[in-house]
């Protein structure tokens, strides 16, 4: 590919060269954006912007047809069977809330089973506990190993006849392992439930095929993906979209309006309930030709590289403990670790000191962490922008904090 | 060249070898503190008499930051009356606000070292976890 040129791929993205002094290690939280994303963004209130799905007028059709050109590139990002199963949200939590409220709520009777993974983050396990709550549900916890394995076994045992639903990451924020959801799907489907997916870490690193995983619901954020905060899509099986009520009700989700009554309008329009975020649904559809410029194999090489090289280095380094599989193809970037003796938010600050931007706490994932016994770590999560150079910064730094700290070189805790 | 870290020796010196981090038997007045969102944790325990603090001490765990301004915290009020303590409370917080006078500033010795804390807003709380217990164990003791 004429375009996999490291210093070219750091030119398309305009905050490595707006002279502030980054290595963006971050990437987990949210990635950074590409000008042809921000461009996209632009161009759509730069040269058609008027409310769309509504206007009776040319400008108004053209915004309508960007939007739902964006949503027809989202259809074939996640190998959904028809656009009309594509529903355009603010962000994965509002994906998994409106499964929550409107699939949960609606369908689920006490003493059904809820299911969730130990390794959620808490966006797609508060929505669970509410619904249980609301519903007289009981939540169940499908429980992982310590490197963050979900085990052939442990999936088994967790359904049981009362599961209604399940709700699973994709890949774990904290391992950046990928689950097995295919088994997962295919248990849960013989048990008649229903599996929700939360794609948000999966959706940056891997090819996504919703047919394929038979997934019934599956969420991502548009910002880990490089397109502009406030875009997210919820992906939902036609049939079950179908027979959902509305989560939102307004404007821009009728077909007709009487006092007392409404008729709703069809899929997707049913679940997207005032004026929509179109500029965004333009930068996603932007952000999704990028990484299919890229390329799922390149992208993934590039980025088992710079994860090896981390994980290699850090494995060097005393006192630091990755959290995890040994290897590194495992990890979708994503590295989260400790260092004996020192707190992850002064590992985080010496970091930043040397502008090297991670993520240090609980990953929003309490019960994880708990379950782990690690109540806080620091996260170093890659994409495929980084480089080298940035790598070997951030390993010097790591190499320092013990010492930075006031431990000797062999001064450990145990 | 921008000095853009606040872990100072004082501070890192502090943390790792803390005057004030024990039990203290026949405290008067104890009081947990906690940052939920860090996992910041520690017990400030003090010994009052005729409103003069005569001891104090704290056990805990967190962040350097955390740990360590609770550390120099003591240093300073120990001795002192329950309304310089407050005073001293109310500096240090202006300080971390950005508000504090130099002369202030001076007044909180070695505490003077987290001065540059304010310019990260999330670590803010680390540093006035303790102080914020002091003011709350003082408020309980009127």
């Amino acid at each position: 590919m004429e375009h996999w040129n490291e210093s070219d791929i750091r030119r398309d993205f305009p905050i490595f060269s707006c002279g502030r002094p980054l290595i963006y290690l971050d990437n987990a939280a949210t990635s950074q954006r590409p000008a042809c994303v921000l461009e996209a963004e632009r161009a759509f209130y730069e040269n058609c912007n008027a409310n769309p799905l509504r206007g009776l007028y040319e400008l108004g059709a053209e915004a309508t047809q960007q939007y739902e050109n964006a949503r027809k590139t989202v259809q074939g990002f996640l190998h959904a069977a028809c656009p009309e199963e594509i529903i355009f949200t603010r962000n994965a939590t509002e994906s998994l809330n409106l499964v929550a409220y409107s699939y949960a709520l609606s369908s689920l009777r006490p003493g059904d089973e809820i299911l969730v993974s130990i390794l959620e983050h808490h966006s797609n396990l508060l929505p669970w506990q509410t619904a249980a709550k609301q519903t007289g549900a009981v939540l169940r916890f499908l429980e992982c190993e310590p490197d963050g394995t979900l085990t052939q076994e442990r999936i088994r045992q967790a359904f049981t006849p009362r599961t209604r639903l399940a709700a699973v990451t994709h890949i774990s924020n904290v391992f950046g392992r990928v689950n097995p959801i295919r088994e997962i799907a295919k248990l849960a489907h013989e048990k008649g439930a229903v599996l929700v997916v939360d794609a948000a870490q999966s959706a940056p690193h891997i090819p996504i095929d919703v047919q394929e995983l038979d997934a019934d619901f599956l969420a991502f954020s548009g910002h880990k993906l490089m397109a502009p905060m406030g875009i997210g899509v919820l992906y939902g099986k036609k049939e079950l979209l179908e027979a959902m009520p509305p989560f939102l009700t307004g404007g821009e989700m009728i077909e007709r309006v009487s006092r007392q009554n409404a008729v709703y309008a069809p899929l997707p329009h049913k679940f997207e309930a005032g004026t929509v975020n179109a500029a965004g649904a333009a930068g996603l559809e932007a952000a999704i030709r990028y990484l299919e410029k890229i390329g799922w194999k390149r992208l993934k090489e590039r980025e088992d590289r710079l994860t090896g090289l981390a994980l290699a280095g850090m494995k060097q380094i005393p006192g630091i403990r990755v959290l995890g599989s040994s290897d590194a193809t495992q990890h979708s970037g994503i590295l989260t670790f400790t260092v004996d003796g020192v707190h992850p938010h002064d590992v985080a600050s010496i970091l930043d000191a040397d502008h090297i931007a991670v993520r240090a706490g609980h990953h929003c994932a309490q019960p994880l962490m708990d379950y782990l016994g690690v109540p806080s770590a620091a996260r170093a999560s890659i994409a495929f922008y980084n480089t080298e150079e940035e790598i070997q910064a951030f390993l010097d730094s790591l190499r320092q904090i013990r010492r930075k700290m006031g431990y000797g070189e062999s001064n450990f805790l145990s | 060249m921008e000095n853009r870290t606040f872990y100072h020796e004082i501070l890192i010196d502090h943390n790792m070898h803390p005057a004030h981090k024990h039990p203290l038997a026949g405290a008067q007045l104890e009081l947990e503190g906690v940052n939920p969102s860090c996992g910041d944790d520690i017990v400030l325990r003090l010994q009052i008499k005729d409103g003069i603090i005569t001891d104090g001490a704290f056990e805990g765990s967190g962040c350097a930051i955390s740990q360590a301004s609770a550390d120099m915290m003591l240093d300073l009020v120990i001795g002192k009356t329950k309304e310089e303590a407050s005073r001293l409370y109310d500096m240090f917080l202006r300080m971390l606000q950005g508000r504090a006078l130099p002369e202030e500033i001076d007044e909180l010795e070695e505490a003077a070292c987290l001065q540059d804390v304010s310019r990260m807003p999330a670590r803010v709380k680390c540093a006035v976890l303790g102080w914020h217990t002091l003011e709350e164990l003082l408020e309980k003791d009127n």
